[in-house]
């Protein structure tokens, strides 16, 4: 019942939301991206980050750092932590916290199945995973050569396989393919989330339908966007449109003929929170557009926080921390080449 | 007698709820004052102590001043146990001809209904002040600041219980002082 979750949440969730919540107080603040957005070498990074809660997991690493090195070691502490939480986790928040890293998973596969298409060696994709996507027998995904193939040998042992109804195939695996197999298993996915969410009722229901919503709102224009000018159909294209958010469905009808950008604004602009988005651009821009969602992305993550007794606080912390290391990957970066007056470019301050 | 003009509508619901023994009701009075608020204490403290113990992980400054909403939880309990007491003292034995005489009746419903007062105050009482200190532990946690001025709420929640045992006394003593069996 809405309303009530506070009497028997915490029976099961109560420690866990403690948890994460004591995690999220451990995100970098605007003084910390501040101090490193003014470092001049990576050491300095790294010497600022040891003041941070990053501070057991880089001091070991030897003097020449790389950016990777950083990355690396971030993602590993954000896995320990989802790690920790997923093994005290009672049903249904671990099927919650499992439904949050299949959009890696997802992610992953693509990684390799394009690189096996590009005569990359399956070791060095292997590295380049996100590990909390990982799942065993990832590796002989190097070895299907069509979709079909793919879902039998692999694909059909993982969470992923109810996602694969729509993309079989015996079509050969080429770059368009693979851009849409990973749509459609997205779109998939997100669908699944969201009834999944909404069986749960309540304040999680609701938090999380707002959250998904938007993302689905996202890459339903970053998608109208990427196959502008390209050979993927109308109709084509708004099959990989997800259908709930706030755009379905006469949004996607709109965006399914757009040809250019200007199109793509003028149908979001009648969608008050799109609005405010898109008129942070000027005209016939779009590479603002990105950073431009990930800060409505921040904004809607943080404000999950301020509700108790709802599960969409682990989901927000975990895309509250994968931004954090956007933001640490583009500092470095930019740190590495020499470019810091391009380092405000990209950054997202949380808090 | 008051049977004797009952016998009319021996089948009415009114005859068999008169029939119970006011024994029965002060017992099961006496039980819920106790059981429920401890029911009510206990949900407190598991709501409270669970957001309590996790936040603690990364801000272990927050404990011992967080014990304090534990220990308001707790005294909902304490008032359930004095409430129940004070409700024993008052039982007394009837001779059989007066059990159903309207004194007794009255005696009997008087500690069933402050049994009910007591222990749904009390269970409510612990609900919320078990709420309020989950979220007090997990503000405290964030920002030092926030405590006393979460405690504040804490202790008007606490009131309620405290209204409960209040009627509750005043009610025994007026309605019970008028039954004495040696008169």
């Amino acid at each position: 019942m809405y309303g009530f979750e506070a009497m028997t949440f915490n029976i099961h969730g109560g420690y866990l939301e403690a948890i994460v919540r004591g995690h999220r107080a451990g995100l970098l603040t605007a003084a910390d991206y501040n101090n490193l957005c003014q470092c001049e070498t990576l050491d300095d990074i790294k010497m600022h980050l040891s003041a941070t809660e990053y501070g057991p997991y880089l001091q070991n690493e030897p003097s020449p750092l790389h950016t990777t090195t950083i990355v690396e070691k971030c993602t590993l502490k954000l896995v320990d932590e989802y790690k920790h939480m997923l093994c005290q986790a009672t049903e249904p928040l671990s099927t919650f916290l499992e439904y949050i890293t299949y959009g890696h998973m997802i992610d992953n596969v693509v990684l390799i199945v394009t690189g096996t298409l590009h005569e990359r060696d399956v070791q060095e994709l292997l590295e380049k995973c996100h590990p909390l996507g990982m799942f065993d027998s990832i590796a002989t995904l190097a070895v299907a050569q069509n979709m079909r193939e793919l879902y039998r040998l692999v694909l059909v042992d993982t969470p992923l396989a109810p996602y694969f109804s729509e993309c079989i195939t015996s079509e050969y695996l080429d770059d368009m393919n693979i851009e849409i197999m990973r749509n459609t298993l997205y779109k998939a996915y997100l669908e699944d989330f969201y009834k999944f969410c909404q069986k749960l009722g309540g304040a999680t229901a609701e938090i999380m339908s707002d959250l998904l919503a938007f993302e689905a709102d996202r890459r339903a224009v970053n998608i109208t966007i990427n196959s502008i000018g390209t050979e993927l159909t109308r109709d084509d294209r708004r099959k990989l449109y997800s259908n709930f958010g706030l755009l379905y469905p006469y949004g996607h009808e709109e965006l399914a003929v757009c040809e250019d950008i200007d199109q793509v604004r003028g149908a979001m602009e009648k969608y008050p929170p799109y609005q405010s988005i898109f008129s942070k651009l000027s005209y016939g821009e779009s590479q603002m557009l990105d950073k431009a969602f990930y800060e409505e992305e921040v904004k809607r993550l943080c404000l999950a926080f301020e509700q108790q007794f709802h599960y969409g606080v682990f989901f927000a912390y975990m895309r509250l921390r994968e931004q954090e290391i956007r933001n640490l990957m583009w500092i470095s970066e930019c740190v590495a080449q020499n470019q810091k007056s391009r380092v405000h470019d990209s950054v997202v301050f949380i808090f | 007698m008051a049977g004797t003009s009952m016998v009319a509508y021996s089948s009415s619901w009114s005859t068999a709820l008169l029939k119970i023994s006011p024994y029965t009701f002060s017992a099961i009075g006496i039980a819920i004052a106790i059981g429920v608020s401890v029911l009510g204490a206990a949900w407190g403290i598991y709501i409270t102590g669970s957001s309590l113990i996790g936040a603690a992980i990364k801000a272990p400054r927050i404990t011992s001043k967080n014990l304090i909403s534990v220990i308001f939880c707790e005294a909902v309990a304490i008032y359930g146990v004095i409430v129940a007491i004070i409700l024993q003292t008052k039982l007394e034995s009837v001779p059989s001809s007066q059990i159903y005489a309207a004194e007794s009746l009255r005696a009997g419903y008087a500690i069933f209904a402050s049994g009910i007062i007591v222990g749904f105050a009390n269970l409510v009482c612990g609900l919320c002040v078990g709420i309020i200190g989950s979220s007090c532990a997990l503000s405290d946690a964030q920002n030092s600041s926030l405590f006393v001025k979460i405690l504040v709420i804490e202790i008007f929640g606490s009131a309620l219980g405290l209204f409960g045992v209040i009627v509750v006394t005043m009610y025994v003593e007026t309605c019970l002082e008028l039954f004495s069996p040696e008169s």
